[in-house]
This record gives structure tokens, C-alpha cells and sequence, in this order.
């Protein structure tokens, strides 16, 4: 048997997928004029399937301060925190994370994925239960399975279920790790949280938040979804990343209880990583006091999701559960789906292209995600897009 | 009450009820390459058979997982292993 036989199922419908040039599983970016803006191959394209939610990526204040960074302290930190030493600027980023969160803990990594992977796989040990949402990202999966944690999942958004299979545990509920997501990726819809709290407190364990897609984007102050709904003293951790509104790379975990810290010495994703290069964490830091001072960003956003959902949804497409920065719109087949996605680009909108089983139940969607750099006009041009190829679809809203 | 015939039975039902066109789908069929059950079906299946069962059943239990005879094997292994026999 050869090392690659194992992959020749997958290898057989992706080339049957990929004739299209470009292809949706290997998309090229050429040229990136702006945070909304691009060129792939000959065609420009408004940026739509980006999560740059902010529209910070071009923030002139963050690339002057990862300008400043690299120069004086360089482009890469070459090691790990633990063998190598944590720049200053690494612990000023936890400290302003750690006040502008209100929380007394906050570990930064290098990548989102690492975030969860570093913090869940080293918590949901082999003789601890797993309560995850079933639309969790694969990131939670990943780091449940590293950990070794038994891992029971509960239909998603369904706090009555979460509560049923709590239940069902027994004594074991009372020290559950219970995971959920603020904004889910796929559909843009939010998790219940006060109902999930609800349940927490009648039945006990622990709460974890990853809030990837909400943070920055919602609440009063940014904090994301426990913030809005008032909830933020029940979560023991909010996950995050640095790769969506503070539009660079990186991840951080910010832990109710500044016994988290221990997690320094346990966590080997943290442990074994090398750290956050200077340029990196200066214009994250940058990015974040921007957050912090300019809330009419998250305005923007929320009037550009409104904007778009409700020119598509007027189109009759079958759209996402509610309004959103994560705008998914369903397109039928998997061979439909690639010629819509691929028709889009010639329209001179980029957007995602996310098949099942990645999709929850089973769908093919097309993933618009909507920036407050977005102008009015280009919202309208990307329904326009939409609108032209609406009779390609023989779908009802 | 939990034997392992009883479960194989129900997955089978379960299976044919999932699948269009899977009513050939037996104790022995692979549920990826013959049935094409991607992941995320092999662990919607579980939680029907959780809720079935009224029972507790980590996802863990379908690693090497292949055919339907294998995952009533898994189930009741996993149960005999918290529970003592069944």
C-alpha cells in the first residue's frame, strides 16, 4: 500500500471538482489593493470572504506600528516563550487583553487554532467529559481529541439538549467542560448563551467561549457575545483569535480566574510553539486600541450585514438564520456550488465556497463575510453579483 | 437488553434511514467508502443512538470505526468497560 492510497476517495472528487481554473480549493489572490479589494488573475474582485469584520488589515496606525516593531526588535522572535523568553511586548499584549477583556488572565499563541488547541487539549484530560455544540469549528475537535477527553456532543444551539446529556452524566456534569462558539462560521448564528448559562448554573461545569468570529464584533464594548448578552461572569474562558477583526495572526485564551496561569507550564501548544513575531503583536496591539476607541466600526459592520442580508434575502436565496457578519447563502449541489462561486469571480466578487462536510447538515453555501471597510457601494455591487446570477438557481427562498 | 445484535440491528435501521438507496447496507458494509457517511454523519448517527438508548456515548468510541458490526462491537465495549457487563 502506498502513503498517499489512504487519500485516493478524497483525491477523486476534489480533481473532479477542480477542473476550474481558478479553483475553489486552491484560490489565488494575486494582488490585494485594499482591505476590500483584489485581483485574481485578470479579474479585480471586491473582497467578500475575508473576515476581515474591522477592516484593519491596512490600518495605517498598526502597519506604522509593525513597521516600528521590526525594526527594532526584528522579524522573528526564533524560539518559544518557555525555552526562549517572552518579549515585553508578549506580556504588554496579555495586559492590555487582560483590561480591555476585564478578566485577571490572558495567554497569547501563536495561531487561533493553537489557542484552542493549547487550552482545551490540556483541560479536557482522558478522564474528563466534553460537552461540545455539534457545529463547533474543528479546531475544538482537534483539541478535544489531543486532550484525550471523552467528547459527547449536543445538537446545536439547543440548551435543552445540552441540559438532557448533562443529565445523562450524572455526577460527571458537575466538572464538564462545556464548549460553544459566539458567531458559528458556517451559518453566522449565535449561541444561546443565557440559556446555556441557565443550564451551567442549575447543573455545574465549566464554560468555555470561543469567540473567533464574534469578538470585536459584538457587544457594547467589543467583548464579544458574552458581553452582549450579559453573561460574562459565567464564562471561565473566552477563546479568541487575532486573525479576523485585529486582522493579523495569533490567538488568546482570557481565563476567569488567574489560576489559568498554571497553564504556562502544562500546556505543550504553548510550551512548544515558537511565539508571536514583534511585528505581529505590535499591530494586534495596535489593532485593539482601535477597537477599544472606535466602536462606530462595529456600526458600520452591523449596517453592512444589514445591508447585504436583506438585498439577497429580497433576491430569494436561501440565507443564514439571522443577520450576521458571516453572510452564507445555500446553492444547491456541490457541482452547482463551483459554478456559482466561479461565476461570482467574473461578476468581480470574491467570496467562500464551503462544501459539505464542513457545511452543518449537509449544505453547500457560498460564505460571504462583510467588512466595515465595505462601502455602501460595493455592498450593492455584491447583491448586484447576486442578482445576476439569481435565475442560474432554481432555488426558493 | 444491550446486546450486540440488538445495537447492530438498530444501526442498520438508522443507516437505511439516513442513506437514500442504502437498503443493501449490511453488518459488514464500509460506511465510508461503500455508504460514503462522511464524519459528521458517523457522529449524528451516534447521538440518535445516544438518545435511543438514553445513554452517555463519547465520540471517541467510533476511532477505527469502519462498518456497522464494528461500531455495535465499540458501543458495547465502551459500555461494558464504565458499566461492568451488559
Amino acid at each position: 500500500m502506498g502513503l498517499y492510497d489512504k487519500f485516493s476517495r478524497l483525491a477523486a472528487e476534489r480533481s473532479s471538482l477542480q477542473s476550474l481554473d481558478p479553483s475553489p480549493f486552491g484560490t489565488r489572490i494575486d494582488v490585494v489593493y485594499s482591505s476590500t479589494r483584489g485581483r485574481i488573475g485578470g479579474t479585480d474582485v471586491i473582497l467578500a470572504g475575508t473576515n476581515n469584520y474591522l477592516g484593519l488589515t491596512f490600518d495605517e496606525d498598526a502597519i506604522e506600528a509593525a513597521r516600528h516593531a521590526l525594526t527594532v526588535e526584528g522579524t522573528g522572535t526564533t524560539g518559544s516563550r518557555m525555552a526562549n523568553g517572552s518579549y515585553g511586548s508578549h506580556s504588554a499584549l496579555e495586559s492590555e487583553l487582560a483590561t480591555f477583556l476585564n478578566r485577571p488572565s490572558v495567554m497569547v499563541f501563536s495561531t487561533g487554532y493553537v489557542a484552542n488547541l493549547g487550552i482545551i487539549g490540556t483541560l479536557a484530560g482522558p478522564r474528563e467529559v466534553v460537552l461540545l455544540d455539534a457545529d463547533c469549528h474543528a479546531s475544538i475537535y482537534d483539541a478535544c481529541t489531543l486532550g484525550g477527553a471523552e467528547i459527547i456532543r449536543f445538537h446545536h444551539n439547543d440548551a435543552k439538549d445540552l441540559e438532557r446529556r448533562m443529565l445523562r452524566l450524572g455526577d460527571r456534569a458537575k466538572d464538564a467542560l462545556i464548549i460553544v462558539e459566539g458567531i458559528y462560521s458556517m451559518l453566522g448564528d449565535v449561541a444561546p448563551l443565557k440559556e446555556i448559562v441557565d443550564v451551567k448554573r442549575r447543573l455545574g461545569g465549566f464554560l468555555l467561549v470561543d469567540e473567533a468570529h464574534s469578538f470585536g464584533v459584538m457587544g457594547a464594548n467589543g467583548r464579544g457575545l458574552a458581553e452582549e448578552q450579559d453573561v460574562e461572569d459565567d464564562v471561565d474562558i473566552i477563546l479568541g483569535t487575532f486573525s479576523k477583526s485585529l486582522a493579523a495572526i495569533g490567538g488568546f485564551a482570557a481565563g476567569r480566574s488567574s489560576e489559568m496561569e498554571v497553564l504556562r507550564y502544562a500546556s505543550r501548544p504553548y510550551i512548544f510553539t515558537a511565539s508571536p513575531s514583534p511585528s505581529v503583536v505590535a499591530s494586534v496591539r495596535s489593532a485593539l486600541k482601535t477597537i477599544a476607541a472606535r466602536p462606530q466600526l462595529r456600526e458600520k459592520l452591523w449596517s453592512n450585514a444589514q445591508r447585504l442580508y436583506d438585498g439577497l434575502a429580497a433576491l430569494g436565496y436561501s440565507m443564514g438564520p439571522r443577520v450576521s457578519p458571516v453572510v452564507p447563502v445555500m446553492v444547491g449541489s456541490k457541482e452547482q456550488g463551483v459554478k456559482f462561486w466561479r461565476a461570482l469571480i467574473d461578476q468581480g466578487v470574491y467570496v467562500n465556497l464551503v462544501l459539505p462536510p464542513a457545511t452543518p447538515s449537509g449544505v453547500t453555501l457560498v460564505r460571504c463575510s462583510v467588512s466595515a471597510a465595505h462601502t455602501s457601494v460595493q455592498i450593492d455591487q455584491i447583491i448586484e453579483a447576486f442578482a445576476a446570477l439569481r435565475p442560474s438557481l432554481k432555488l426558493t427562498a | 437488553m444491550f446486546t450486540q445484535d440488538v445495537i447492530l440491528e438498530n444501526v442498520l435501521v438508522c443507516l437505511r434511514d439516513m442513506i437514500p438507496g442504502a437498503e443493501t447496507v449490511g453488518p459488514d458494509s464500509d460506511m465510508v467508502d461503500d455508504l460514503g457517511l462522511e464524519s459528521v454523519k458517523m457522529m449524528d448517527l451516534l447521538m440518535k443512538l445516544e438518545d435511543d438508548y438514553d445513554l452517555s456515548i463519547p465520540i471517541n468510541i467510533l476511532m477505527d470505526v469502519r462498518t456497522p458490526r464494528q461500531l455495535a462491537a465499540s458501543l458495547i465495549g465502551y459500555l461494558e468497560k464504565r458499566n461492568g457487563p451488559v
